[in-house]
């Protein structure tokens, strides 16, 4: 891990009032540092997407701040550092073949043709879609869509990658082994990563870290490394102390949804 | 089982044929039963008959007519998407001219016809504008609904990227509004034809350039029933004709991926 840079991102007592007076969001303090992989744990209305919003520079935060590599704003597209999204469903746009799509954050970067080919093509073949590049969205597998939206988010080599419960969707088999891709990809290119799920089972499966959201108002409550070695294989599913991590995390939020006011 | 494509080519085009045949059949023998005049209801023979002895008079009305609705139709598409592209600039725009374009909507064309052939000069530019007045309406509210109509992931996704707002028009909005362009351009098709033909039987002109509401009217005057069931049939042609081709449009432009031009096979 990158020690002694200045974090990935750090948020300061970050909250988020809508108008109307609606506390989405509580003042959050967290620090991602590079090549952790984070995820953010909790029930709907825990405000865990709208802060993953104000990571992405989506969304303003109502008071505290954010900071990005140590900057007060979100680097430009073609700076050195860089943000990608994966949304919860794949975005895809269905007029555009599967090529064009994950070229398109290039495309708008004005990255020259020849390069975002070369990034096209590898970013496919990394999510075990080479041969999808011509194809249109709609004749893709939902699980396959989200292959080629992880694709998209990757072309431009982010340094950090967001991901908005992108896997939700899914029947659960597909789930599973897209978890799997994703933390072998974590791996193998030393991404770091903040991931938004409700899934007990897929935060401990994915994250070096785990932060324990509640709803009502939006908060967190904990932070909770997970300190299983690496790579993680599904086999990491069937093991005690995958079983005993579940375990932990569970009591945690239903105490949290207990405590919290309805 | 029969391939999927040749089953639905029998469904969409067979079928009504046969409808078409059964129901001239049933005219044709009701109308020879009862010895009903031609000058009341003229059998379907008979107005075929007319159709062909009177083609050249017809054929050329209908060119003017199909010329005033085609030309129409054109203006309509380049002033409407125009118009929406404008609208799609900034919600105080639309929120301002919006209501004005209803306003084309709501005016009876029967109404405004005649102001607009005194205001013009040249009879057949009046006509024109008076079916790009009804043609218009659908083409703003459905491009301006469509540019509206993009998908918020999508829309992050650009802000993301750093996309310019032309970045954003040329390739997110515009495509997003395709689908409802071309739902415009389809309603849109029939009333310029509409527009057209009402225009013509307000003006009344005739002479060198009459189009096919004037050989309806004339036909009318002197109870030439079957030559104006005939000017009908030309008219109603030349709608399908062009509905068929702004269909034809759509499927080429949406087939490959929107929902309303896809070939399901269930």
């Amino acid at each position: 891990m990158s020690a002694g840079d200045a974090p990935v991102v750090a948020i300061a007592g970050a909250a988020k009032t809508y108008t109307g007076g609606m506390r989405a969001l509580e003042p959050v303090n967290l620090e991602v540092s590079g090549g952790e992989f984070v995820t953010l744990l909790g029930p709907s209305g825990c405000g865990k997407t709208t802060l993953l919003r104000m990571v992405a520079g989506l969304l303003a935060p109502s008071a505290g701040t954010i900071r990005w590599w140590g900057a007060s704003t979100v680097p430009a597209a073609e700076s050195a550092h860089r943000l990608a999204m994966v949304f919860q469903a794949p975005t895809l746009m269905p007029w555009a073949r599967v090529g064009a799509n994950v070229r398109l954050p290039l495309d708008l970067a004005g990255v020259a043709r020849a390069d975002a080919d070369r990034a096209v093509a590898a970013a496919l073949a990394g999510v075990g879609l080479a041969d999808a590049g011509s194809r249109y969205p709609r004749e893709l597998s939902g699980g396959m869509q989200m292959r080629v939206s992880i694709a998209r988010a990757l072309a431009t080599a982010p340094t950090l990658l967001l991901m908005d419960e992108p896997f939700a969707a899914l029947d659960e088999f597909t789930r599973h082994r897209l978890d799997a891709d994703l933390a072998a990809l974590w791996h193998a290119r030393a991404l770091t990563v903040l991931f938004v799920t409700h899934s007990i089972q897929e935060a401990v499966f994915l994250s070096t870290r785990v932060v324990v959201m509640a709803a009502r108002p939006g908060r967190v409550l904990a932070d909770i490394p997970i300190p299983a070695p690496h790579p993680r294989t599904p086999e990491f599913r069937g093991t005690a102390q995958f079983a005993a991590l579940c375990a932990a995390l569970s009591a945690m939020v239903a105490q949290a949804s207990t405590a919290s006011p309805p | 089982m029969k391939p999927p494509a040749a089953a639905s080519m029998t469904l969409r085009v067979v079928a009504p044929v046969v409808v078409a045949v059964i129901l001239l059949t049933l005219w044709q023998v009701a109308v020879t039963w009862y010895e009903v005049p031609a000058y009341l209801v003229p059998s379907p023979a008979r107005i075929a008959q007319t159709l062909w002895l009177d083609r050249g008079l017809l054929l050329d009305s209908l060119g003017v007519t199909a010329g005033i609705a085609l030309t129409a139709l054109a203006i309509a598409v380049l002033a409407g998407v125009s118009i929406s592209l404008l609208f799609a600039q900034s919600r105080w725009i639309e929120a301002s001219f919006f209501p004005y374009a209803i306003l084309l909507q709501v005016t009876p064309i029967v109404a405004i016809a005649p102001l607009l052939i005194i205001w013009v000069q040249d009879t057949r530019v009046a006509l024109i504008l008076c079916a790009v007045v009804v043609a218009i309406f659908p083409i703003i509210s459905n491009t301006t609904l469509g540019l509206r109509s993009v998908d918020p992931g999508l829309a992050d996704l650009f802000r993301m990227s750093g996309a310019t707002r032309l970045q954003t028009m040329i390739r997110l909005r515009i495509p997003s509004a395709l689908p409802y362009f071309f739902a415009g351009l389809r309603i849109a098709s029939g009333l310029a034809l509409i527009g057209a033909v009402v225009a013509e039987f307000v003006a009344g002109t005739g002479g060198q350039g009459a189009g096919l509401a004037y050989q309806i009217l004339m036909a009318g005057i002197q109870l030439n029933v079957p030559r104006l069931f005939a000017a009908l049939v030309l008219i109603t042609l030349a709608g399908v004709v062009l509905y068929l081709g702004v269909s034809a449009l759509a499927n080429l432009a949406l087939a490959r991926w929107h929902e309303s031009e896809m070939q399901r096979e269930d």
